[in-house]
Parts: C-alpha cells; structure tokens; sequence
C-alpha cells in the first residue's frame, strides 16, 4: 500500500495509542487484532472497508490481509450492529440449562430477529459458542458486560433496564 | 475426605487482586526466593519438574519438561518468549477466569518464574477478547507491579529483566491450540501450524517459545515456595497437586471447585455439586469439556485423574464436567457440540473443514427426525476419517472423539431417533437461525 490523497484517516488520538501499541512486538503487524478492537470500540461498533484500509496503511499491509484477519475472527463486525449489542451462549453447558429459551425470549423483547437487528436499530440479537461462564450458565453478553444465571425474571429485568 | 487448598486460597479475600492485597499473602515470595537466594535457571526447572506438575490446559504435559525443551541460550542467542494462553475457550471451561478475576498477580508471578527459568526476555499474555474483566485486573496487576519493580528491568535490584505484554484475542477457540494463539498473536488468522517444528524451537517471530496454560503458571509460585514434596503429596502420583474442576449442566451446585487428582467423580458431583438436579438420575456425563468422550453413567465413579479418565477410554480435558440428567438429549448434545466444532475449524485441513461440517448436518438431521441408519454408519465412518491424528492440529481429533463416544454408548439412542423419526425427549428444536 502507497499513501494516496484517498486514503481514509483514523482519529489522530488512535494514531498515538497505535504508536505506543506496535512498541510491544518486534513486528508491527502483532498489533493488528489488538489495533482493530480499538477501531471497532472507538468507530461505530464495527470494522468499515474504510477502517480496515486505513489500518493497513498504518501497517504497511494490503486491505485484504486486513480484512482475511478481520472476517477470522467472530468478535469483529462488518457491517454497523444496534446501539446495544446481545451475544447469548449457545454452547453446551447453556444450553443444557436452557439457551434457547432465552434467545426466544431476548428476541421477542427486543423486536429482533436472532442474527439480526431490532426494526428500531436498539438491539442486536446473536448467539455465540462458550464464553466461559459455564458454572452460571445460561449467560448473555449485553455491551461486553456479563450478566449469568439467567431467568425469564433477570432477563426481562435487565433488557427492560437498557435506555 | 479432607484436602488442603491453596489454588483458591485468596480468591475469597476482597483487596486479593491488587498488589497490597496480594503481598499480605505471600505474593511475590517466590520470585524473590529465585531471585535473591539465588535459584540457578536449572534449579527452577528441576523444582517444577519434580513436582510432577503437569499441563491444566488440556494436554496434561509435564510442565517442567515442557520448559526444558528451550534451548541451550549459550548455543541459540535468538529472542526467547512466555506466551501465557488465556484464550479460555473448551465448552464447559471457566476456571482461568476466576483465577485472572480474583488473584491476577499469581498468574503475573508464575510466569515471571517461569520466564526466569526458561530465559525468556518478554512474556505475552494471550487473553480471549470476551473476558474483559480477566483482562483489565491481570493488565493492571502488571501495571502495578512494574510500578513496583517486579516487571522490568532489573527486577528487584537484580540483573534478571523480563517484560509482560497484555494480548487481545477476538473470540476464535481455535486459537487456544498453541501454534493458532501464536499466529494469532503475530496478527494472523489462527491457522494453527504443522509441527514439527516445536514451539520451543520455532515460536513467536520464528524464535523459542514455550506456552503454557493459566492454571499451569498458578501453580509454580506455591511449588518454589512449598516445595516439590508438598505438591506431590496431593493428588496422585502420576497427576500431582490440586486442580481447578469447572462442573456445569444438570447439577444442582455448578461451580469452579478446587480439588485434588484422583477423587470419584461421583463424590465430586455429590458433595461438591449438590448431585444431579431436580433429584433426577445421571444419564451421561463429560469429564473434561466438550472434547472428552461422552461417558455413560455408569462410569460415574472414575477417579478425576488423567490416567484413570483415558482408561475408561475418555481424556481428562480441561477437568470442566459437564453432567446430563435422564431428561437430556444425548444426540441434541451432540448436535449442539458438532455446529460448535463446525463453527470453529480453522478450514486449512479438508478432513476437519468438510468432516465438522457433515458431523453438524447428521447430528442436525437425526435430531429432527430425518435421519436413516446409514446416518449412524456414516457419523462413524467420517469420524474415523478425521482422527487420530489426520490433520495439522487436534480440533478434527475434538470433533471426532464425542462423535465415537456417542455412537459407541448411545446407539440406540441414535436409532430410536431414527426409527420415531424424531427425538423421543422431546427436546426442544434448536430456534431456526442458530440450527
């Protein structure tokens, strides 16, 4: 990748933690995973054609490089999720404890279809495998906080808690 | 039965997790042993190897043999690592969390013991993405303890130098396989690699590196502080010390209990879970997360010990039992693990990328009813096409394993599916987007 006048920018504030982070590695590119949480947190919750060039530019990389790792892997996001984002285990120990009645729930609250976004763009609704919260399954990930032992109560309480 | 404890010792303190906390209870006593008695390099090793500790992360290697693997730095100055895998991730797994929530600064000293040992200049400390907590209380232990002169340069006072760098993983459990986290920590997809080449020859960046798993590193500061006899005087004798068993499901206590090797699994599930659920019977159960060979429950009374688990044909995993009641689904099980083993396969090797995927549809299938017997004779023929052995890494070998498990015990189980056309539990179908 050149530099050229169409190359999208990232906020400068990220550019300088981007600084400090490659210090890390003896190979800027170990940055990259860490680089795009960033991106995602600090842009809209996702990962942009525009973010991924952008990011390899800084890196000296091609976009498809970026983007071969981006799609990799399951917590980053092409294309814009709702304001809050619902990750519900589905893995074995959850669902042995009754995953799947929560995601029927969590979608019927919520107006979205599972995978997808509610028609008001507040929520969206995914199912994702172990997150390690097997001992107080069934859980849910609502804006990267965990909340576990789940019921219909705790559900509704905390969805009905979201502004 | 009474045991000692000392894994979750601090994990009840409050205050436990910072460095004030941490020190008001021996932290950080070993790495100043090592460093002002002074310990030789090899001594450390020889301590950790005669403890008889081996891998809590699955494998169940022996810890110190693993470390001795490095190479000789007077022979081979390249770079040397630590990466330390936090990329929890085994379906039914969630003991490294509690340790990195509750006591991060034992995890920041063992490994900075076991860099010592392994003259490692830099450790990397591959923490899952999801667990954002575990990250932010193990990346502040190490921001305090460089503030204390335990990370650094010239670590107390003495010429031993070592770094801790905080990684974030993005969520792929493929990437807890050592070779995968390191391609993942080099900005990589997480295709794991073909080896040999070993870790310990060519690592991170192509130079030697050792990773080892959260529980494993726990354990080494107890060991130089309390020596290899104490360990070994816990637990059995081909599987010493204390272990972290995560127990989920159909149990009325789930929980992360901290026990030694060798205990009835029965016992664990009575005394420390609470028993099966809703007073109903054991139907099946996992010994060591998803991976592990489904058991029936006639086993229940194995001892929870890496050799008395692979005699009963199965793998002590991870330690993370996952219990089923008599209610449960056997084949609804299966087809929840093998969509989760197609989810994961990392697509490099053709017997994992399409086998997963064929596991998945049959499960699928035979749940809902339309499933034959060729069904049944398939999901064996493919397994045994897809392990032992047959591909880069061990997730064909995960997803291959339960899938003979249930097979070999479960048969009929599979065939009343068949023959009823649909699952005669009555277990609820899988919502239409996530089957």
């Amino acid at each position: 990748m050149t530099d050229t006048p169409n190359t999208p920018e990232l906020p400068s504030a990220l550019l300088s933690e981007f600084d400090r982070l490659v210090q890390n590695y003896p190979d800027a590119r170990a940055a990259l995973i860490p680089m795009l949480h960033r991106c995602q947190e600090e842009l809209g919750g996702w990962i942009s054609p525009e973010t991924m060039e952008a990011v390899a530019t800084y890196l000296q990389m091609e976009p498809v490089e970026v983007y071969g790792v981006t799609s990799f892997y399951p917590m980053f996001r092409l294309s814009p999720p709702g304001k809050h984002v619902v990750s519900i285990c589905h893995n074995i120990s959850c669902d042995l404890r009754g995953a799947q009645d929560i995601v029927r729930q969590v979608c019927e609250l919520t107006g979205a279809k599972l995978k997808g976004t509610s028609p008001d763009g507040k929520f969206t609704v995914q199912t994702v495998e172990c997150q390690g919260a097997c001992a107080n399954a069934p859980m849910f990930d609502l804006d990267g906080i965990y909340h576990e032992d789940l019921d219909a109560e705790r559900v509704e309480k905390i969805l009905g808690g979201v502004e | 039965v009474s045991f000692e404890t000392y894994l979750l010792s601090r994990c009840k303190i409050d205050g436990a997790h910072t460095l004030s906390g941490y020190q008001e209870h021996d932290g950080y006593k070993a790495l100043r042993k090592i460093l002002t008695t002074p310990l030789s390099y090899a001594d450390v090793i020889e301590e950790v190897k005669a403890s008889g500790l081996r891998g809590r992360g699955g494998a169940g290697f022996p810890t110190g043999l693993k470390w001795s693997f490095m190479p000789d730095p007077e022979k081979d100055p390249r770079p040397r690592y630590l990466a330390v895998n936090a990329d929890e991730s085994e379906p039914g797994t969630c003991k490294d969390r509690v340790l990195m929530e509750r006591d991060p600064h034992g995890l920041v000293e063992g490994s900075l013991i076991a860099a010592y040992a392994m003259r490692a200049q830099a450790v990397y400390i591959y923490v899952r993405g999801e667990y954002r907590l575990a990250y932010n209380r193990v990346a502040a232990a190490v921001e305090e303890a460089r503030a204390a002169n335990l990370v650094g340069q010239n670590i107390l006072g003495t010429d031993y130098s070592c770094e801790v760098y905080m990684h974030k993983g993005a969520g792929a459990y493929i990437c807890g396989e050592e070779t995968g986290l390191m391609e993942s920590l080099e900005g990589k997809r997480g295709h794991p690699r073909p080896k040999p080449p070993f870790p310990a020859g060519f690592g991170l960046w192509g130079n030697p590196t050792t990773v080892n798993n959260v529980e494993s590193l726990f354990n080494v500061p107890f060991i130089i502080n309390r020596g290899p006899n104490w360990f070994r005087s816990m637990g059995t004798e081909a599987s010493a010390g204390n272990f972290l068993c995560g127990i989920s499901g159909h149990l009325e206590r789930p929980g992360v209990y901290e026990l030694p090797f060798g205990l009835p699994a029965s016992e664990i599930l009575e005394r420390f879970g609470g028993g099966v659920w809703k007073g109903r019977a054991l139907k099946a159960w996992f010994p060591g997360g998803s991976s592990t060979g489904l058991m029936p429950a006639d086993t229940i009374d194995t001892p929870m010990d890496h050799d008395s688990i692979k005699a009963q044909g199965s793998m002590f995993g991870t330690g993370a039992m996952i219990i089923l009641d008599e209610t449960a689904c056997v084949v609804r099980a299966s087809e929840v693990i093998a969509r989760f083993y197609d989810h994961e396969s990392c697509g490099q090797c053709s017997q994992c990328r399409e086998g997963t995927q064929w596991l998945s549809q049959i499960f699928h299938r035979i749940e809902n009813g339309q499933g034959t017997m060729a069904d049944i004779d398939s999901l064996e023929t493919l397994a045994k096409s897809m392990a032992p052995g047959r591909t880069i890494c061990a997730l064909s070998d995960a997803a291959a394993i339960p899938t003979l498990a249930v097979v070999k015990h479960f048969r009929a189980e599979l065939e009343a599916h068949v023959n009823g056309k649909g699952c005669p539990q009555r277990a609820p179908a899988l919502a239409e987007a996530d089957a």
